[in-house]
């Protein structure tokens, strides 16, 4: 079994779920677990990577790090895969990670294999699947290069605790400051504690029906009651109606999710909405009409108007968590 | 402002897709073929600029077989001025983004250009990767996912807006550069008629992977390609009134699903 090397994300100042998913993913299909963590004042993080799975944690801590800027950090990682040799390198295929990975691979002169849903080996290589046409099919893909990286779509793979040797190595790289030619000025980031719609478990998304922006507030309220790993999302229709923000748009020109559990509301089910929640575990439509194609696709449909159902369904869902 | 805009011809997003009888691919057959739709952001601010400077060419370059010919003259009636068009069949079978990513660097790197835009991804095969391997090819700096650019009047840096988890980064980029273009940038121009009829005369370079001098052979190759399990139509939540659908929909979340 080839080593593995994993990129830890840090995201205001915590390591990411998704990170934790690939690292008890890489330890279950054994071999030596390596996770790297880069940024600014990181170091204190590392041992959490231990708890699932990882033998060996690469800290490379520096001001330098403070912001993420893709070759600084594309530098530093390959730096440590030079040292560890790994035969393959995971990443999760958050917001960063579509941006980090496709770059540090073309660094190591390989392919990638961007957001996928599933793995497994083969003798020495590993194998993967990834949804492609927004999830209207699958695919199985080979990486022929050494190694193979692989960005693994969030939710994919459950965490599990399973501890690693987790020793710790603080890493000083050298960065070629030349190239280096873009300069992130600000960072503005709402403070919102939700997740992104890519990593949530549960997104209560609105449509068309929801009829105006100040409505969304309702949908809010359902997720919040569901708790911290909800979030909303919202259609196309919605997003181009000035409501919400693009980045809330799921579906074939928006994000692709797959949460546990997706509860549309006054979405209709138009095919490219359906491609990017279609893989969501559990679906649930709220549509007066019953006739909307989204029922088709959904395991628990309630015909009626949103405006009736959302409000009850909230004090239902509050209750039942107590 | 000369900029180059790599596009791409994909399946329109109403597609249904099926899978062809050997499992590698899909039926191409009866499928509408359209400009990426992140692509169409890429052109548009490419004239834009264009227009705003007063000066300067837009290249389209895209690798695709004979049908791509359809989404370029789209572009050139967009208003694009010249397109490079590498068609090899045998090539684009097999094509994956670094052997796309080499056959593109290859057309641009003659090319003058202060910006390549690429689209954020190709919606076929949502890899998200030809850019940066691109920028790599190419020596440049790569900025995805870009909402708003504004070039400094001597062209020699930009700033750029970047979505990122949460919010946004604003970024200065010395060019040129490779921005890919994210919804939000712009609104895509349809072509007009009399674009459309210029864009027949526009020319068109047509380069075979030969005449590039690239022999690529892919880093990754798909193996099998199949259709996700069809989802069956579940269960309409019965009630008297919309509480009581509520109500049960609570329930079914919890007791069947337990999601709750
Ligand atoms: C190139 C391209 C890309 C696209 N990409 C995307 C994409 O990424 N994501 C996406 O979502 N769409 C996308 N679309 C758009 C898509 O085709 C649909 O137009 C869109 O999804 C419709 O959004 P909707 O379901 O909210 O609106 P509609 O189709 O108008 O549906 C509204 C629904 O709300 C219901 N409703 C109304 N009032 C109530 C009420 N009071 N209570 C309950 N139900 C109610 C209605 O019965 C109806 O079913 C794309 C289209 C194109 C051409
Ligand atoms: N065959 C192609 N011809 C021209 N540009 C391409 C091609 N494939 C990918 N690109 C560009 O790279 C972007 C990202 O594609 P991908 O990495 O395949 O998701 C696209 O939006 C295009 O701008």
């Amino acid at each position: 079994m080839p080593g593995i090397l994993i990129y830890a994300e840090v995201q205001k100042g915590e390591i990411k779920k998704g990170s934790f998913e690939v690292t008890s993913k890489a330890k279950e299909l054994g071999g030596e677990v390596s996770a790297c963590i880069i940024g600014s004042g990181v170091e204190a993080l590392a041992p959490e990577l231990a708890k699932y799975g990882a033998d060996k944690i690469y800290v490379v801590d520096g001001p330098e790090f403070e912001k993420y800027e893709p070759e600084a950090y594309v530098q530093a990682f390959a730096q440590v895969a030079e040292k560890v040799k790994p035969g393959i390198i995971f990443t999760s295929a958050t917001a960063q990670g579509k941006d980090f990975t496709p770059a540090l691979a073309a660094r190591l002169k390989v392919g990638s294999i961007s957001d996928c849903v599933d793995l497994s080996m083969s003798g020495d290589k590993a194998v993967a699947k990834r949804p492609m046409y927004a999830g209207k099919a699958y695919a199985m893909v080979e990486a022929v290069g050494n190694p193979q990286v692989f960005s693994i779509r969030p939710n994919s793979f459950p965490v599990n605790e399973s501890a690693g040797a987790g020793a710790i190595e603080k890493v000083t790289v050298n960065l070629d400051s030349s190239k280096i030619k873009t300069m992130v000025k600000s960072v503005e980031i709402a403070a919102s504690e939700e997740p992104d719609q890519t990593e949530a478990e549960i997104i209560v998304s609105g449509g068309r029906g929801m009829k105006g922006p100040e409505n969304f507030k309702m949908l809010e309220d359902l997720a919040h009651t569901f708790g911290p790993t909800a979030t909303t999302g919202a259609s196309r229709a919605a997003v181009d109606a000035g409501w919400r923000d693009h980045a809330y748009q799921v579906g074939q020109t928006g994000k692709t999710v797959s949460p546990n559990l997706y509860i549309a509301c006054g979405i209709s089910g138009a095919i490219q909405h359906l491609a990017g929640m279609g893989t969501s575990k559990v679906i649930v439509a709220i549509n007066k009409d019953p006739e909307a194609p989204i029922f088709t696709k959904a395991d628990f449909g309630v015909v009626d108007d949103l405006f009736k159902v959302v409000p009850p369904l909230t004090e239902e869902v509050k209750k039942i968590k107590g | 402002m000369n900029t180059v805009v790599c596009m791409k011809q994909v399946p329109d997003t109403e597609t249904l897709i099926k899978i062809n009888a050997e499992g590698t691919g899909i039926v191409t057959e009866g499928v509408k073929w359209v400009m990426g739709p992140y692509d169409e952001y890429g052109v548009e601010e490419a004239l834009q600029q264009k227009e705003k400077f007063k000066a300067g060419k837009v290249t389209i370059v895209s690798l695709g077989p004979d049908r791509a010919i359809e989404a370029i003259r789209t572009g050139l009636a967009m208003g694009a001025d010249t397109a490079v068009h590498i068609n090899d069949a045998a090539f684009y079978e097999k094509a994956d983004p670094y052997a796309t990513a080499s056959a593109l660097a290859a057309a641009i790197k003659d090319l003058e250009y202060d910006v390549i835009f690429c689209g954020k991804q190709a919606i076929d095969d949502d890899s998200g990767q030809v850019p940066a391997i691109l920028g790599e090819l190419l020596g440049l700096p790569v900025i995805t996912q870009v909402i708003k650019l504004e070039v400094a009047d001597d062209k020699s840096k930009a700033t750029v807006t970047r979505e990122v988890e949460g919010g946004h980064a604003i970024i200065d980029v010395p060019l040129p550069a490779i921005l890919t273009a994210q919804k939000g940038l712009n609104e895509p121009r349809y072509a007009s008629l009399p674009g459309i009829m210029k864009a027949k005369k526009k020319p068109v370079d047509v380069k075979t992977v030969a005449d590039l001098g690239v022999s690529v052979e892919p880093m990754t190759v798909i193996k099998e390609m199949s259709l996700p399990p069809a989802r069956q139509a579940g269960k309409i939540i019965e009630g008297e009134d919309a509480a009581e659908k509520a109500k049960a929909l609570a329930k079914a979340l919890h007791e069947e699903a337990k999601l709750i």
